[in-house]
Formats: structure tokens, sequence, C-alpha cells
């Protein structure tokens, strides 16, 4: 197993609304290895995207982060705003979700595109304008020279995302950050879309984090996935760990949930809402929805919990379980 | 689909016009607009040029030949009070009246425009304490305060200009910053600033191409208002001296006539207006055309 690329270590980002501390993300621990795919699953507000955002630590004013995120044996928290400016785009870039406003209206996409090459490197506009223009064929854009003289409004959904991943993949960075790149897409685009991710991860070899809400992307793109619920991962593993074998009440919801290929039947809801961010529970954030939840949930966070093969979960239920296995064995 | 598109895309097919030149095109054809420019060209031009047009002397004139009716022969606008031809005298003057719409307009665009975009860019305390002070401003009218800051600073056209310049910079600071902080919570900020942009750069290429066209539309409108405030303060005395020709001070040497020739004593007036009004006109114009709604 090869070293990890990206190691996140205790990550807590906080807002400060009102003068009062709101955490968004509250003590984050993961990593990734070169070449492969961690997907962050979770439902809007479980702090994927703040934490997504804290790696390139482009969060709004106000935002306070601590833990440790450790890129090429460096803390990314201690690094100085002009060592990140290398570091955004050039080493680590983000593809967002919605690729109309991810994009200045008013320049050509191609410029928009170029201006990430000319951030970083200084080369003389033709070849940049050749890069470009390279850049677009490999995403699958059709005649890409005549569309890097569009603007944005004139592409379509599926055009306009490959666009901002060539414009994220145009310093031929380490590490691909995807906050819901698929989600502002339809099904078929979408399919083409993470195919693109595929093809471009096996061509450069690179190291994607996706975040999603999405089940299906998960079980398309993961190595690894990692399970958030109000700003702490839940369950962590190997995808088919994680997918095969849910721990986590909350996972387990969350694929009950999915229809799936040959189940028949009514699908499962989770009940309830996720806690507001600024009112969390002292106990499991889970447990008001969880039908598994006991008093100790509701008073005491669980701690992760390591279960076979790196397999990690925050449950009382599977600690308990396996207190129960270990008595069942003796 | 996409293979549908790739086969209508022969070589150009997607080169849409860039938004300034659709803008210009829009601006061209507008009927009201564009003639309205047409106009003002020629006036900045008629009184640019006022020394090869007229055969009079602004300063010089002829006590016997005083008080020509509006079109008289050799004096197409007749003659003031003192006998000088009106024309000539609006031609000069008006380098004067056009300068103090213009000047104070430009530089307070810059100033103003400065200010908005630091304050809008880096919000906090900085963001406080520019539009807060800037907001003192919008304490008094601007014809009261330009006429406070010009009493303040002395006569002279030069005080004029400033004092209208001061007026000017608080409205442009708060259009240019409202604009700003709409543009700086867009995605796109943010993916430029993830792509290694620094601030420079994202005010650069991002902030200031998008909030230009409505500051630059918004600084057109008080070009007018520059204008008449300026021969305003010049009417009651706090511009040029009288031999000077100036609207503003025209209009109130030759106010005296106003039972002996009126049509006369409006003759500055009427160009006053006639600037003002299409200035307007072209700047209402310009926003349709870069489709800002003001």
């Amino acid at each position: 197993m090869s070293a990890p690329v990206l190691k996140i270590d205790e990550l807590v980002t906080e807002f400060t609304i009102r003068g009062q501390k709101v955490p968004a993300v509250r003590g984050v621990s993961l990593e990734v290895k070169k070449g492969k795919t961690l997907v962050v699953l979770g439902e809007s507000g479980s702090g994927k995207s703040v934490m997504l955002r804290s790696i390139m630590r482009v969060l709004p004013r106000g935002a306070h982060l601590s833990g440790s995120i450790t890129y090429n044996g460096d803390n990314v928290l201690d690094k100085s705003e002009a060592e990140m400016r290398r570091l955004r785009g050039n080493w680590i870039s983000m593809v967002f979700q919605d690729s109309l406003s991810a994009m200045d209206p008013l320049f050509r996409v191609g410029e928009q595109v170029g201006e990430n090459i000319r951030e970083h490197r200084r080369f003389p506009k033709t070849t940049i304008r050749d890069q470009v223009i390279r850049l677009f064929g490999e995403v699958g854009i059709p005649s890409p020279a005549a569309r890097t003289r569009s603007y944005p409004h004139e592409m379509s959904g599926g055009m306009r995302q490959r666009s901002v991943i060539a414009m994220a993949l145009s310093n031929t960075p380490d590490i691909l950050l995807a906050d819901e790149p698929t989600t502002a897409l339809d099904v078929t685009i979408q399919a083409q879309i993470l195919s693109l991710f595929k093809q471009i991860q096996r061509e450069y070899g690179m190291t994607m984090i996706l975040v999603t809400h999405d089940i299906g992307v998960a079980v398309e793109m993961a190595d690894e996935i990692a399970v958030m619920y109000a700003g702490k991962v839940v369950e962590y593993g190997d995808a088919k760990q994680v997918l095969g074998a849910p721990a986590h009440p909350y996972t387990q919801g969350l694929i009950a949930a999915t229809p799936q290929k040959g189940k028949r039947g009514r699908l499962q809801v989770i009940p309830g809402q996720p806690p507001a961010i600024t009112a969390m529970p002292g106990g499991c954030a889970f447990a008001s929805r969880c039908r598994y939840a006991t008093e100790r949930c509701r008073k005491e966070m669980p701690p992760h919990t390591q279960l076979a093969g790196g397999h990690m979960t925050a449950c009382y239920k599977t600690e308990d379980g396996q207190a129960l296995a270990q008595l069942v064995r003796q | 689909m996409e293979a549908n598109l790739d086969a209508m895309a022969s070589p150009g097919a997607f080169k849409e016009d860039s938004p300034y030149r659709k803008a210009l095109r829009a601006f061209v054809k507008n009927k009201v607009a564009f003639p309205s420019f047409v106009f003002l060209v020629g006036i900045v031009l008629a009184t640019t040029f006022a020394g090869v047009l007229t055969p009079y002397d602004p300063y010089q004139g002829n006590i016997a030949n005083r008080l020509q009716p509006v079109g008289a022969s050799g004096h197409l606008l007749g003659t003031d009070e003192q006998g000088r031809d009106m024309l000539t005298r609006i031609l000069y003057g008006g380098r004067l009246t056009l300068l103090a719409g213009f000047v104070p307009v430009v530089v307070s665009s810059l100033i103003g425009g400065t200010l908005g975009l630091a304050a809008g860019y880096f919000g906090g305390w900085l963001n406080t304490v520019i539009m807060r002070t800037l907001d003192i401003f919008y304490a008094f009218p601007a014809v009261i305060l330009s006429l406070g800051i010009s009493a303040a600073l002395g006569q002279g056209m030069t005080n004029i200009i400033i004092a209208i310049t001061i007026v000017f910079i608080p409205p442009v600071a708060r259009v240019t910053e409202t604009a700003v902080k709409r543009i700086r919570g867009r995605e796109f900020i943010e993916a430029a600033r993830s792509s290694g942009a620094g601030h420079l750069s994202i005010i650069r290429y991002q902030v200031v191409p998008n909030v230009f066209p409505q500051v630059f539309v918004f600084a057109t409108t008080k070009i007018s208002l520059g204008i008449v405030i300026a021969a305003g303060l010049s009417f009651l005395g706090l511009g040029v001296n009288p031999p000077t020709p100036e609207w503003g001070i025209m209009l109130n040497n030759i106010k005296q006539m106003i039972f002996v020739k009126p049509v006369l004593t409006i003759v500055p007036g009427i160009f006053l207006f006639l600037t003002s009004l299409t200035i307007n006109l072209c700047s209402d114009g310009v926003s349709d055309a870069m489709q800002i709604k003001a």
C-alpha cells in the first residue's frame, strides 16, 4: 500500500456567525493514496463541501481552521497565502458543481482556461492557446479550437462541465478535488463525465477527492468512501466494505433509501432532519434519527471503532456488537 | 446530441461577438441615443474648434451692435448686452462648461471607484471605515454640498470642478461597492481563487471587468448633473470672472434683458438644456445597450 498523498488529521472548520463560533467540520481525519479516489458521501449541510474547501483554504472570511492537512510533508494550514496561491490550481485543483456560475460570463471559455495556466507558468500566448485547445480535445469537447472562443452561456451543461474540468487539469495537478461535479447534469451526461474522470485518472495518475450525495456516483468512482454526517466522518473505509457491509446506521439508512436493481418494495426513509450546525447535540449527532439509539448515544459522542481491514465507524452499536462478538469467540 | 453539435461545428460557428461589440451595435441602432450622441460629439467638436469656426472675438464686442435678435444677419444667435456675438461666446463658453461636466465625473469615478472596489472586495473594517465616512456626504443635497465646498474653496472654475468631484465620489463609490459585493460572492471568483489567483489578479480580471459597465453607466448619468451644477455655481458668481465666456455666467449677465429681448436671454440656457438632455439620452442608450438595470 502506497503512502497517502494527502492526509487530513482532526480538521475542524469553524465559522463565526454573529460573534458565535459555529463548527461546520468537527474533527475529520481522512487520507487519500496516490492515484486513488476518495468519495466523501453525505447529505446537504454535512460539511463535506466545507471540508473540501478547507483543503484549498478557499473559505469565506471569518472561517477558522485547526487540525492539520498534510500534503507533500507540509501542513497546508501553516502555509502563507502566497504559498497557497502556488498550490491552488497547480498542485491541487478543484472542479465545481455548477459550471455556469463557476465561469466568468464576460470572458470566452478558452481565455478562462488559459488564465489558469498563465497564473502559474510563463508561456507565450500561442503556447497557452495550443495547450487550451489540446486540453479541450482531451476532455472530449468537439471542435476544440472553435469552442475555446465560446462564451460560457453558449455551451451546453455537459460541455461546460468538460471545460471546467479542462481548467482544473490545465496544470496537471497532483490532486483533483471535485465538489458534486455531476449534480447539475442530467443522467446521460453524468455518466459521460464520470467516465471522463476515470479516463483522466488513468492517464494522469491523479488522486481524486470527490464529494457527492449520490450513492450511484460513489459506487461508480470510489476506491474508498468516507460518509460524513453533521461535520464528522461516521464511517470510513474501502468502498466495497462501506457499501457492501455498512456498519453505521446512517450509512445503512442511506443505502436503504437508494433504489437498487432487483430490489422491490418501498424505499426506506431516514426519519427527521440533520441537526442545525448552530445547535449540535452533545452526543452522537445522528442519535435523534437512529432507531438503535440509546441513552448513551444521546449523551456521549461514540469514538471511531476499527473494524476489519481498515474499515472504521463511529457508533456504539458496532462497538457493542464487536464486544459481543468477542465474548462469543471467548 | 454532442455529435449533432459536432456536425454543425464549422469553424467560426461559435464565435459570438464580445459583450462590448454587441453593446456597441445595439447603441448604434438606438434611434434616440445615437443621434443624441452625434449631436454631443458635434457640440464637443464645435467648442474645441471654436477659434476656427467663428470670425468673431469672444471678448471684443461692438456696443453699437448690442442685443441683436436671434437670426440677425452676421449674428446667427444675436449679440449680447455688450454687442459680442452670442454664438461665438456659446462655443468658447461651452469649453469650460463641458469640462466641468466631464472632468469631475472622470476623476470621481477613478477615486470613488477605487474606494468602492476596496470596500466591496475586502469588506470588514475597511468597508466600514470607507463607506461610513462617505455616508457623511449624503447628509447634504448634491447642489448644497457643491455650493458649500466651492464657496469655501473660493471663486474659480477649478474650484467648481474640485467641488463637483468631491460631491460625486460618494455615490460612485457606493454603486461600485454594491456591484463589487454582488460579484464577490459569485462562484467564479471562488473558482479563480482555487486556481491560485491572488487578490490583485482577481480584481483585475474578474471584478473590474464585471463591475465596469455598471459604474460606467452610472458615471455617465452624472455628467449632465455636473454640467448643470457647474453652470449653476457659475451663475451664482462662484465660477469665472465676467469677461470669460461660460454658459452659467452668460445666463446671469444677460438675464437683465429678459423683458427687452426674452428670446436672446434663453440662448445659453437652451444650450445647457440640450447638452444635458442629450447626455442623459446617451447614457440611457448605453445602459440599454449594455443591458444594465439601473
